[in-house]
């Protein structure tokens, strides 16, 4: 979830809005909103992209902290080694997640962040989608004695697995998200004081519905031939005033004018690059300290990242029109779309073969990028196998490269511009015809 | 020969031994010909955490599948799994695609960390014949509504293992394995008892081999031979040495190679550990009336031990620490964590800073199920207890 401080050339607009600097300047005024908020009393809560409940956190009035997003604007603002290395200067071991020891040197340097004071919580939500949340938020727990609650949300079973809304697998596992919620509402209640109020979770909802549809909307824009914009550089814009505002007003609009924007594109046949000639399909999480550097190895060669696994999973799986609110029954409806988001959202994790293959279809791609994050075994761990599936049962060409999230220690330029250049100049002997002559891929 | 050939509890107690490191050292499986009777087949199941009497009331060999230990050659687990994922998953990954495990009818993992979900994924594409799921266990239990989605993921499996078997799995049989797997509780409580109280009679090692022959025997078995042993260890009568008390943690998941605990035994009683948690996960007995399903799950959340990879807002990791040392009025513990195990290393950290605070001593060990070479450890050990003994003179 980039909040693009990343500087790329913005595309000719013929509108008035701009997506990059409206992005920032939303996740400016949230940084500002969080940076006054413990003097305001207001309660605070920190949650993950992955299974947040932040629907029922907003309708108590929490202020939301993304730590995730903290970390990753670490590297964003390039000063993600210093937290990193006064996390491991404390003990963390050099091996786990970036995320979590960059947050570790945030609480050494007592909340400074590059972009302002961040609030102490009142309150923590960790899913189980990463198993490294609960590590995490443990870490606030026994240190700011944080109190935390546990979402924990069933995901795949197994390979091919069929979950229809309303069946009984699927019944009785939003019946025991459910159960979760009822018992997350009872503790809010008591931290801030305040009466659950169920209008209040349905009007969320709605927003989250119209959010969502304009967010699905937006993706489906970029299976267009040429791809309106670059999943990878302003995908991560997008994502992350998805997680920062869901269920805001601003949030709506964002995605109402970003869609708009994104249509006028597509109408005037403008691509992301000048003349596309790769649709590639980005799997696995981004490198915030040199994404911009690492979309540019790709597009100097007219290749553009249409869609990425992570625009579904790092937003804990929205991504299907399907996933609606029914805001007539605002807390059952809310279990129901969780439990089935979750699953969707962990599915292109640990069963990744089937959502790539589903994906590979819907953007038309000529290959796949995997990124391989040593320290994110949550993306990682699974990533050479599916590879091999890819490339060798559905004869897709893929290119394996690895860095870090923000651990700029595991950028290697040379290295990685060598892989890319050869794995395009092997899709180039692969032949077939360029994006560009194909009849478009799919209708917004 | 009709000769009575006299008790001899060291005799006995090495017998049964030699079995146990048969069984604990094996990778393979039992072929469909080795199986035990009244078995069909075999279920492998990934730690921590397993009902094992389901599987064993299906005919299912409950078979805990621990990586590859320091004897098995990577060959294509390297190209699959990248170095940065601990050993137990990558070795486990690699006893699947060499086909030592092709004959599991199913391979069972849990959301223990993303790397062990990972493997079902990795089951799914490369052995898709074999019944290759997660056991969604709650991370969770303090919910009200736990247990009951846990009944629910238990009949789940229930249905699957039915459906894969062809043979129904009715609520006698499953009681009938609480049964069985409640005497072998009792017995692993028992071993575990005279760790703490008389550890000069048992080694950690030696109690480790007991504990992880079940791995490879089907528990009537299993209890048959602890039951020898114990009677075999209580009969001993070895002198008490000046050795430092202490507790092992870490070994909740992958597992030290037998030269490590080996080398620790050699200086240190170790009292307690949490070697093979998984196996002993249900501390008391589990009810042997009513629903058998609902019976094993409410004791997952009742009746339940602690890990690194299991929240539980009732049980801090400190606590459970603490709680270990004082138990077994151990003075020191043996912090160790997996290579690459980033639950394992989250809490040795906290462990280390806890102890740290409550001025209680304690080593740091990192290992890997496939590490050889043991001398350097040997030197930190051996240095560690001294000064413990030293302190305690
Ligand atoms: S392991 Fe990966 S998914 Fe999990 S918190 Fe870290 S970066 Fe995020
Ligand atoms: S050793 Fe640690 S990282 Fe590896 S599977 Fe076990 S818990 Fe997960």
């Amino acid at each position: 979830m980039s909040t693009e401080t990343l500087q790329h050339p913005a595309p000719t607009e013929t509108d008035d809005f701009d997506p990059r600097a409206e992005g920032q300047r939303l996740i400016k005024d949230w940084y500002a909103q969080l940076e006054t908020a413990n003097q305001r009393n207001a309660a605070v809560a920190n949650v993950f992209v992955m299974g947040n409940a932040v629907e029922i956190l907003r309708t108590f009035d929490f202020e939301l902290v993304f730590p995730e997003i903290n970390s990753l604007q670490t590297g964003v603002r390039k000063a993600s080694e210093e937290y990193i290395r006064l996390s491991e200067d404390y003990g963390m071991s050099p091996d786990v997640c970036s995320y979590v020891k960059a947050d570790v040197g945030l609480i050494l340097k007592e909340n400074e962040h590059p972009a302002g004071r961040i609030p102490k919580a009142s309150l923590a939500v960790a899913s189980n989608m990463c198993g490294t949340f609960i590590k995490w938020a443990e870490i606030w727990e026994r240190w700011l004695k944080t109190p935390t609650f546990v979402l924990d949300l069933p995901g795949q079973r197994a390979a091919g697995w069929q979950v229809r809304p309303g069946d009984a697998q699927h019944s009785a596992d939003a019946r025991w998200v459910e159960a979760q919620f009822q018992e997350l509402i009872t503790q809010c209640e008591r931290i801030t004081g305040k009466r659950f109020d169920m209008d209040r979770l349905a009007e969320v909802e709605e927003r989250v519905n119209r959010m969502v549809d304009h967010w699905n909307n937006v993706m489906a824009l970029n299976r267009q031939c040429p791809a309106p914009f670059n999943a990878m550089l302003d995908g991560l814009t997008y994502i992350g005033i998805m997680n920062v505002h869901r269920g805001t007003e601003e949030g709506v609009e964002f995605m109402r004018r970003l869609e708009a924007h994104l249509k006028g594109k597509v109408a005037r046949g403008e691509g992301r690059v000048a003349e596309e000639r790769f649709r590639l399909l980005f799997s696995g999480t981004p490198c915030y300290v040199s994404m911009r550097r690492l979309v540019e190895l790709f597009e100097t060669w007219g290749g553009v990242f249409a869609y990425s696994d992570y625009l579904t999973f790092a937003a804990g799986g929205m991504d299907a029109t399907d996933l609606r609110y029914d805001t007539s029954r605002p807390l059952e409806s809310l279990a129901e779309v969780t439990a089935l988001a979750a699953q969707r959202g962990l599915s292109n994790q640990f069963f990744a073969h089937e959502r790539l293959a589903q994906q590979i279809k819907d953007y038309d791609v000529d290959g796949v990028v995997f990124h391989g994050i040593k320290s994110c075994r949550f993306v990682s761990s699974g990533m050479a196998d599916t590879r091999e599936y890819i490339n060798k049962r559905l004869d897709v060409p893929t290119l394996y490269i690895e860095s870090d999230l923000i651990d700029p220690r595991y950028w290697s330029d040379a290295q990685i511009k060598n892989r890319v250049d050869a794995f395009f100049e092997a899709l180039q002997q692969r032949g077939g015809a360029g994006p560009l002559s194909r009849k478009t891929v799919a209708t917004a | 020969m009709n000769a009575q050939v006299p008790y001899d509890h060291e005799i006995e107690l090495s017998n049964v031994l030699e079995r146990c490191n048969a069984a604990a050292r094996e990778n393979a499986i039992p072929s469909q010909d080795e199986l035990p009777e009244g078995f069909s087949g075999t279920l492998g199941h990934f730690p921590v955490y397993f009902p094992e009497e389901i599987a064993h009331a299906a005919g299912l060999l409950p078979v805990n599948i621990l990586g590859g230990g320091n004897k098995l050659e990577m060959k294509h687990a390297d190209a699959r799994m990248g170095s940065f994922v601990c050993s137990i998953c990558r070795s486990t990954t690699e006893l699947g695609l060499n086909g030592t495990l092709q004959g599991l009818t199913g391979f069972v993992t849990h959301p223990i960390c993303d790397a062990a979900k990972h493997l079902a994924g990795i089951w799914s594409r490369n052995l898709p014949d074999q019944l290759a799921q997660i056991l969604y266990l709650p991370q969770n239990v303090n919910t009200p509504g736990a247990a009951r989605y846990i009944a629910a993921e238990y009949q789940r499996l229930r249905a699957d293992l039915e459906k894969k078997t062809g043979r129904a799995i009715d609520d006698e049989a499953l009681s009938a394995s609480i049964r069985t797997y409640n005497v072998n509780r009792k017995l692993l409580r028992e071993l575990y008892r005279i760790r703490r109280d008389e550890p000069w009679k048992v080694s950690c090692t030696e109690s480790y081999l007991l504990l992880r022959a079940r791995t490879r025997m089907p528990c009537e078995e299993h209890n048959a031979l602890l039951a020898r042993a114990l009677d075999a260890i209580r009969h001993r009568n070895l002198p008490g040495q000046d050795k430092p008390r202490v507790v092992f943690v870490g070994g909740f998941c992958e597992q030290p190679p037998l030269e490590m605990l080996e080398t620790l035994d050699e200086t240190c009683y170790i009292v307690d550990d949490d070697l093979l948690v998984g196996l002993r996960w249900l501390i008391e007995d589990v009810p042997e009336t009513g629903d058998p399903i609902w019976a094993l799950a409410e004791s997952y959340v009742e009746r339940s031990d602690a890990s690194p990879v299991q929240h539980d807002a009732r049980k801090s990791k400190e606590d459970y620490l603490m709680a270990m040392l004082k138990k077994s009025k151990a003075d020191a513990a043996i912090l160790t964590a997996a290579k690459f195990c980033e639950p394992g290393l989250d809490e040795q950290l906290a462990w280390s800073k806890h102890l740290d605070a409550e001025n209680i001593p304690y080593l740091v060990l990192e290992f890997e199920e496939k590490m050889t070479s043991f001398e350097q450890m040997s030197m930190q050990v051996e240095t560690f207890s001294e000064s413990l003994l030293f302190a305690l003179a």
